[in-house]
């Protein structure tokens, strides 16, 4: 008796292999968080076992895996109907919103019982309560309600340096705080500039985003507002017991630049941006990215620098 | 007559499914046994490391 299976009709929806719960985790927000973790775990002023260090940043990567689990889950209505999330793994029905439910539970829990036990209560506690902000505090409430969605619940991406920070030294320092509130201020920029070119998307699916409520005009003048506000922010760090010359100097540019493409934004009429499909907003947004990258890594670097020839007598004000 | 078992493409997503928990629970315990090794400190896994022979025999004798 032959076992020939007819498989090639197979009925029904797929499975979800290892690629879609990866997916699911949003592995490019996790990439940001683990850097800008990394530089909060790097510039500390204290010495850490490379171990210890990679334990850290592992479960504050899958705390941030977690949270975008959840988002996915929560948000699997609107996403199924937004050309940009449209492929997302709940939404292709890849993977059943119950699993991405209890895989966003699950990792939360595992992450910040992990992080309590490899560094301490503090950064555990952080870990958890940055969960808690996105999961619930951005995704279930604000973003569905109120077009300062972003600009509150942005608070959830700025916490990471602060977590690898307290990771190694047990506390919060000013310096923590100012890198908190660089990424802080950095997030209604990098959103707005893409809910610009996004608007008939999130529109479409009652998202409360800037240019959906307030419309164009006012998005573009908050983008500048607070490209501008990042200016003294992103550059007090470097006057911090993290700071150093090549922050300054990368800090100094890479905000000016940052400033610069925001005014070009400002300066744009929705008919303008029309003509040549959003081409400085999306600009604006590439840019974004890679001036984080920029700044934190610029962070590391000078912490290398201080390995290597020790302290140099540069000025500490905060 | 030997049976002809073609694999599906399922099969594959759960082989990878599968290999992958795999991976990250050996990641796991590779993990938490590096950590546990380094905070029990220099001496871990041999309290008397550095005693002479002699010297680890009155220990021993004193425990």
């Amino acid at each position: 008796m032959t076992d020939i299976s007819s498989q090639s009709g197979y009925e029904g929806r797929p499975e979800a292999g290892l690629s879609d719960y990866v997916q699911l985790m949003k592995p490019r927000v996790m990439s940001l968080v683990i850097f800008t973790a990394l530089a909060g775990i790097v510039a500390a002023p204290v010495d850490v076992h490379p171990v210890l260090t990679l334990a850290s940043i592992i479960c504050i990567a899958v705390g941030a895996g977690a949270s975008g689990a959840l988002n996915m889950w929560w948000d699997a209505d609107i996403d199924a109907r937004m050309a940009r999330t449209i492929g997302r793994p709940i939404s292709a029905g890849a993977v059943e919103p119950g699993e991405a439910m209890a895989l966003g539970l699950g990792l939360s829990i595992l992450s910040v019982a992990m992080l309590s036990i490899f560094a301490n209560l503090l950064a555990a506690g952080l870990l958890a309560f940055t969960i808690f902000f996105y999961a619930v505090i951005y995704t279930m409430w604000l973003k569905r309600w109120t077009p300062q969605n972003i600009v509150i619940g942005g608070a959830a991406g700025a916490f990471p340096p602060m977590i690898g920070w307290a990771a190694v030294t047990g506390e919060i320092t000013v310096t923590s705080c100012l890198l908190f509130l660089v990424i802080f201020l950095w997030t209604p920029p990098h959103f707005w500039a893409l809910a610009l070119f996004r608007k008939e998307d999130y529109a479409g699916v009652g998202v409360p985003m800037l240019p959906v409520v307030a419309g164009e005009a006012a998005t573009r003048r908050q983008i500048f507002v607070y490209a501008a506000l990042l200016l003294p922010i992103a550059v007090a760090p470097a006057f911090s017991a993290a700071g150093g010359p090549i922050y300054l100097a990368v800090a100094l540019w890479a905000t000016v630049r940052f400033a610069r493409e925001a005014w070009l934004v400002r300066q744009r009429t929705a008919e303008m941006a029309e003509a040549d499909e959003y081409a400085a907003e999306k600009r604006l947004f590439v840019t974004s990215i890679s001036y984080l990258f920029l700044i934190f890594g610029a962070l590391m670097a000078d912490a290398l620098l201080r390995s290597v020839i020790g302290d140099f007598g540069w000025p500490v004000w905060f | 007559m030997a049976g002809l078992q073609k694999e599906h493409e399922i099969h594959t997503r759960r082989r990878g499914r599968n290999l992958g928990v795999l991976g990250m629970l050996v990641a796991l315990a590779v993990l938490l046994f590096a950590v546990t090794i380094v905070k029990m400190g220099p001496q871990s896994g041999n309290p008397t490391a550095g005693a002479t022979w002699g010297e680890s025999l009155m220990n021993w004798a004193r425990e």
